[in-house]
């Protein structure tokens, strides 16, 4: 069994800390000795979750470009720079899920701007930080959330599944390009999860046939310790001595 | 002149100034190509504060702006040196700038969501030791949410903090921009990496450029704080060892790597504070080359370079940033000046990219 303290000292930065997924996420390494900075919208929410967790809360929203740079500050400045970031926010897009005809311009906007633009924006403010932590030795990674729609194509998910695709693809590609660098890139579907997100996009489901999201932190947690072992022995600087 | 408002990444201009004096002109891109393996590049990675604070002298209720300009304590986001200003902004030259209301030690500013006192009024009526009042972390998010970045009149329009961090950028507390890190990009990194060609950073709180008063800004720069991985101050270590350059991007690399140095040029790891300045006859112990932005005399970073090049060979670099139309801004053109050679060993030693040798 593992020790409650495995990720001690690490420093992990997540949005949308204050709900579902991220919030389970939030916990686990919070618990876990990492040293957490979150993101989310509402500063009542941002302010209970701080206080319940003993992480430190960050109020901003991703999706919108003028939040990431404030937000980026608060976390490099609370962190000392992330070793791992978590891009955990979504939107779903219309609400409710409509079909692509019928989906406002606005909708497909708002899903793009918060699961591409901004997991990219925030990626690129925090990656000197990322970076610095690869040269470190201390490894880096980002995990950008997926879904299983952004692979199956399913009627009335278009906006959020479009978008998810994008991210998808974007980590793909980012990971290749950085890896050398010792910067790793993972884009993980956590599944079903009994979370309010999707209790808005599929309100019918019954709770207790989706997955807890702790499991899915719980599973989150461990891809990203593989990913740092592994990219710490990958990763040599150069000039260093073996 | 208004100048760009944008780093000119593909289409930046660069003079190489080698150890002998010889100069030629490239693109900057070529950059990626200069070093040899080996060689370690040295980088600041401050990221800049937005440092501009607007708000009132709460006794008077006057008009005024605070630039913060240093750390008391590295890292302690409660209490600054800072300049201060009178109403207006950027967009009048800081020479032409009114005077800040009368204040004193003990007064209070409203800096937007931010609660100030003045502590201490420093050895210069516009420069004090600045208190924020409440916790660190509500302070943080104020100086986030209201802070602009410092700038100056010749841009066109406001900075946002994505027009100020470099690339590389990761510590949050430098005052201004270390610009010359603007020239450097995730594919110039990848080559020299594959070219093996290190590549190291420091931390640096670059502070102001320019105050608009002639007094203070011949203090310029203030004491700076700095922070030295000991990996990298390994790195240096290992480069000397080896006879390999040391080329710092930045004249606040410059400024920490040579105050953090012993008399052997032995680079120590840690916290330290950069006082005094670089100029001519400082004995450099640790840079063999500095890159950074076409810098004329009168200017503040202009000083240090005299600490590389002989008079003469700094005319006639001014004369060919001037012939070569080089943009002297912070989002402008770049230099790279070897340090003259001080003997024909070390000549052979340091040559960089002389024109003899590249063209």
């Amino acid at each position: 069994m593992r020790s409650e303290n495995d990720f001690e000292g690490l420093r992990v930065a997540i949005t949308g800390g204050t709900s579902g997924l991220g919030l389970a996420l939030t916990r686990l390494f919070a618990r876990s000795g990492a040293r957490v900075a979150f993101v989310a919208r509402t500063a009542a929410a941002v302010e209970r979750t701080a206080q319940e967790i003993g992480a430190h809360g960050i109020v901003g929203d991703v999706g919108r470009k003028d939040d990431i740079y404030p937000i980026a500050l608060q976390i490099l400045t609370h962190l000392g720079g992330p070793d791992v970031l978590v891009n955990n926010a979504s939107s779903l897009g219309p609400v409710p899920l409509a079909l692509l005809s019928d989906t406002e311009c606005e909708d497909l906007e708002q899903a793009l701007a918060v699961n591409v633009l901004g997991a990219f924006r925030l990626t690129r403010a925090l990656f000197g930080a990322l970076a610095a932590s690869a040269r470190d030795g201390r490894g880096a990674v980002v995990v950008n959330i997926s879904s299983d729609a952004a692979v199956a194509a399913y009627p009335r998910w278009g906006a959020y599944g479009a978008s998810k695709a994008a991210l998808r693809h974007l980590t793909a590609i980012w990971d290749k390009e950085e890896k050398d660098d010792g910067v790793r890139f993972l884009s993980l579907d956590p599944g079903d999860m009994d979370t309010p997100l999707h209790a808005l996009a599929s309100p019918e489901t019954d709770p207790s046939t989706l997955k807890p999201p702790e499991d899915a932190a719980a599973e989150i947690a461990e891809a990203i310790r593989a990913s740092l072992r592994h990219g710490r022995e990958a990763f040599r600087p150069v000039g260093s001595r073996a | 002149m208004i100048a760009a408002q944008r780093f000119d990444r593909r289409g930046g201009k660069l003079l190489i100034v080698g150890s002998d004096g010889s100069m030629r002109r490239a693109p900057r891109t070529e950059l990626a190509n200069l070093f040899t393996p080996g060689d370690l590049v040295v980088a600041n990675d401050a990221a800049t504060l937005p440092a501009s604070l607007k708000g009132t002298h709460v006794a008077s209720g006057a008009p005024m702006e605070i630039r913060l300009a240093g750390w008391i304590r590295l890292g302690d986001p409660t209490r600054f040196v800072a300049v201060a200003f009178g109403a207006g902004d950027w967009r009048t030259r800081t020479e032409d700038r009114p005077l800040p209301p009368p204040f004193a030690a003990r007064d209070r500013l409203a800096l937007g969501p931010l609660h100030a006192i003045i502590d201490d009024v420093l050895d210069h009526s516009r420069l004090v030791a600045l208190r924020f009042l409440g916790g660190r972390d509500a302070i943080v998010a104020g100086l986030a949410r209201h802070g602009r970045p410092i700038q100056y009149a010749h841009l066109p329009s406001p900075l946002a903090l994505w027009d100020v961090w470099t690339r590389i950028a990761a510590a949050p507390i430098a005052f201004e921009a270390p610009s010359a890190g603007y020239a450097l990009d995730r594919a110039m990194l990848a080559a020299w990496r594959e070219r093996g060609v290190g590549f190291a950073t420091l931390s640096h709180a670059a502070g102001l450029s320019s105050t608009g008063d002639s007094a203070l800004d011949r203090r310029l720069p203030l004491d700076e704080a700095y922070r030295i991985p000991a990996r990298t101050a390994a790195a240096i270590a290992r480069a000397k060892a080896e006879e390999r350059r040391v080329v710092a991007i930045g004249t606040s690399v410059v400024r920490a790597l040579e105050a953090a140095a012993d008399a052997s040029g032995v680079v120590g790891a840690g916290d330290g504070v950069a006082r005094g300045r670089i100029a001519r006859g400082t004995s450099l112990r640790v840079v063999d080359a500095l890159l950074t932005g076409a810098h004329q005399p009168g200017e503040s970073h202009f000083e240090l370079l005299r600490a590389f090049a002989d008079d003469s060979t700094l005319d006639r670099m001014s004369a060919a940033f001037i012939a070569g139309d080089f943009r002297g801004h912070e989002f402008g053109d770049s230099a790279l000046i070897a340090r003259a050679a001080r003997s024909s060993v070390d000549r052979n030693r340091y040559a960089l990219a002389s024109a003899a040798t590249v063209e």
